[in-house]
């Protein structure tokens, strides 16, 4: 093991080499490419014995992605944002071929308007897809993640594609202390590519990914996808315990900061629960009983976990990095469904929105939230959703409208 | 052609290795030329298929297939193909198969796929010079939704989307051409109707390695309004009224496999055609079949002269 300085994209793909995959369809996006860039050079120096190809789209790249997988051999591959959009037809499809494989999701908003920084709204729109989600706090849990990750996708028990999420800037070119285990011990740890009963070859005639005619054989198929899903988190639980064996360290499903005595709850995932977790300090240091705790795993949702770390207290503030737009926050409605009606559910749900497109969230907008939360149980009522924007915010942004031409409303600028 | 087990008719193989009882319409031309196709294949291929007529072929739980069939999307089929050769070459150079595992790896999508929704993705291919065979089945139009026009219909050809007095206002596509400019190691045209002639062609593109694609006219009683029984007299009039070319692109060169010193005129294939009934009925738009056959003539006279 060599503990050195990473960006959450270097540990990225240090972690595809040590998991040693035999095959990378690639295509660059920011803020993903530095992935690409790294596993091209080390299979040009021939420090990795893998082919890597650059199709020409992310539609065919996850393509090429499912059908190597189902071909045999152990495959990796990353995007981001309009990436996992432009080929989201494909995420669907591959999580119902049934194949194993890890992609790395580098988040960034999506269009319109376009922007090149993070949120969650590319990941989100992949929640439904069969693909299970592992989402990271910091570079070493994403180089850690993706050998985790691996295991899991390949479980006989589950076999589904399984996606790494890490953040656009805040991780994906951010350097941080990282860990790197010793080759062989990864290697002992991922072990050997079994595709199963899924392999194409001569002698071996296989239809797969057939279609159906009507509703019972399309149900029974979903159903199976669904079910297989719902094992990964016991599965990833007996993952995460051997790898923390292994490499001493600890990736739980969910993870509990100061959550065990306290009355409110921050819930975040994501590298902005780093931030969470110092607001927590901040808080607890002025006499405030508050915790965090940040789903690592969002697909299978880890339902009973998060109930158990959340039962019984005050109020809990979901802080979405997303918006589902009509509705709100999708962890919120997450949430809300996990623990709606269960004895000790937290009676104040609060939702705020914040870090779109790379928008910080500072510690003050913490700590506001912490207030709400405290203000909402005594008076026992659940606050409106908020959406975390600041006066000098909307003050900069009239300021951009004036060039852009927009007549600013008089009443808003003029103050009596 | 020198070196080919297919001389004489008589030469097909006699049985087909395309089981029977598919659900594709009587007379499909499209399902009379991926018989000639596989035969000549043979069972240790894989298709990769694109949303199409002939993804119904496969319908779980049956397959008339002896090999292994690949799903994948309608846009997507040229990428399934470069994962799945990749991932054996890659196990047979890490020595996690046999050679004789190997398959041939065989795209099959419609010209809409083709002509149209995963044409970046077969120029994709192209450009990384992927070793495999493209087989498009060409109905001229979306035809499993029901016949509205794609970028292969024909110039005022009646779809469901172009049910005007003219028909189609588009002109069809030149795939042929396109595939060849962007450097495919072998293009060539083929039709069901003239089964020795794309059995020669298959048998040529396998001994070939790089991207190589068969484009096959297929007529489609249901799409261009015929009697089933009439899809061998249509096939070969496409190619004896010189709408469809029997060529080949290899080696840099374009060469026509069947030339004739004199054409039939293209109404004789055309009268045949619900499609192009409206060209006849309730008068003769002797503009636009001139316009046809004009072009048809340019073609060919460029040829000549080439």
């Amino acid at each position: 093991m060599k503990r050195t300085l990473l960006t959450g994209n270097g540990a990225a793909a240090w972690g595809a080499r040590l998991a040693a995959v035999d095959y990378i369809p690639a295509f660059p996006i920011t803020p993903q490419t530095e992935i690409l860039e790294t596993l091209a050079y080390w299979v040009d120096n021939g420090d990795l014995d893998t082919r890597l190809v650059t199709l020409e789209s992310e539609h065919s790249m996850i393509t090429a992605a499912g059908s190597s997988a189902a071909t045999g051999v152990r495959t990796f591959t990353a995007t981001s944002s309009q990436g996992l959009l432009h080929g989201m037809e494909m995420i669907y499809t591959v999580a119902g071929w049934r194949v194993p494989f890890v992609m790395v999701n580098v988040s960034r908003g999506l269009a319109a308007p376009l922007t090149l920084e993070s949120d969650h709204n590319d990941i989100m729109a992949a929640r439904d897809s069969g693909c299970l989600q592992l989402h990271c706090a910091t570079c070493q849990e994403v180089l850690d993640s993706i050998l985790m990750a691996y295991r899991l996708a390949e479980h006989p028990e589950i076999r589904l594609p399984v996606i790494v999420n890490l953040d656009g800037f805040y991780l994906s070119y951010t350097r941080e202390p990282v860990a790197i285990p010793d080759d062989d011990a990864s290697r002992t740890f991922v072990g050997e590519f079994d595709s199963g009963s899924i392999h194409f070859k001569a002698g071996a005639p296989l239809s797969h990914a057939s279609a159906v005619l009507g509703g019972s054989t399309y149900s029974y198929f979903r159903y199976s996808q669904h079910l297989a899903a719902q094992r990964g988190l016991s599965v990833y639980e007996e993952i995460a315990e051997e790898f923390a064996r292994t490499f001493g360290r600890r990736h739980d499903a969910v993870e509990g900061y100061r959550h065990e005595d306290a009355e409110y709850l921050f819930l975040m995932i994501g590298s902005f629960a780093t931030k969470g977790k110092e607001a927590v300090n901040s808080l607890r240091d002025a006499g405030w009983k508050i915790g965090l705790i940040r789903p690592h795993m969002l697909r299978p949702f880890p339902v009973e976990r998060i109930y158990s770390l959340a039962r019984g207290k005050k109020a809990i503030a979901v802080i979405d990095q997303n918006i589902s737009m009509g509705k709100g926050g999708v962890l919120h409605t997450e949430l809300a469904s996990a623990l709606y009606g269960k004895p000790g559910a937290p009676p104040i749900l609060a939702s705020f929105i914040g870090g779109l497109g790379g928008r910080d969230l500072p510690y003050e907008e913490l700590f506001e939230i912490a207030k709400t939360l405290r203000d909402s149980a005594a008076a026992g009522a659940t606050p409106p959703p908020r959406l975390l924007y600041t006066e000098t915010e909307l003050l900069e942004m009239r300021k951009l409208q004036a060039i852009a031409g927009v007549r600013i409303p008089f009443e808003e600028v003029h103050h009596d | 052609m020198t070196e080919t087990a297919f001389q004489r008719q008589k030469d097909l193989p006699k049985s087909h290795l395309l089981s029977a009882g598919t659900p594709m319409c009587a007379g499909c031309g499209g399902l009379e030329a991926i018989h000639i196709a596989y035969d000549v294949l043979g069972e240790n291929t894989i298709f990769v298929n694109a949303a199409g007529c002939m993804t119904l072929l496969s319908v779980y739980p049956f397959t008339p297939f002896r090999g292994s069939w690949l799903y994948t999307a309608m846009g997507a089929a040229p990428a399934g193909a470069q994962g799945v050769r990749d991932a054996l070459d890659i196990l047979m150079d890490k020595g996690r198969i046999e050679v004789a595992d190997d398959l041939d790896v065989v795209v099959l999508t419609g010209d809409g796929s083709g002509y149209g929704m995963g044409i970046s993705a077969t120029s994709g291919t192209i450009d990384r010079c992927l070793d495999y065979l493209y087989i498009v089945y060409d109905n001229e139009g979306y035809g499993n939704t029901g016949q509205q026009y794609s970028a292969a219909t024909p110039h005022a050809a009646r779809t469901a989307t172009s049910r005007c007095a003219y028909g189609h206002k588009g002109f069809k596509k030149d795939l042929f051409s396109i595939l060849a400019a962007n450097g495919a190691a072998y293009v060539a045209t083929a039709i069901g109707s003239e089964p020795l002639d794309l059995a020669q062609k298959i048998e040529k593109a396998k001994s070939i390695s790089g991207p190589r694609f068969i484009i096959t006219l297929a007529p489609c009683p249901t799409g261009w309004d015929f009697d089933p029984k009439e899809t061998m007299t249509i096939g070969k009039l496409a190619v004896r009224t010189g709408v469809w070319p029997l060529k080949e692109f290899t080696d840099g060169k374009v060469s026509h496999n069947k030339t004739f010193s004199k054409l039939l005129p293209v109404e004789t294939y055309l009268e045949q055609q619900g499609r192009f009934r409206h060209l006849f009925e309730p008068q003769k738009k002797e503009a636009v079949l001139r316009d046809i056959q004009n072009s048809i003539n340019r073609y060919w006279h460029e040829v000549a002269t080439i």
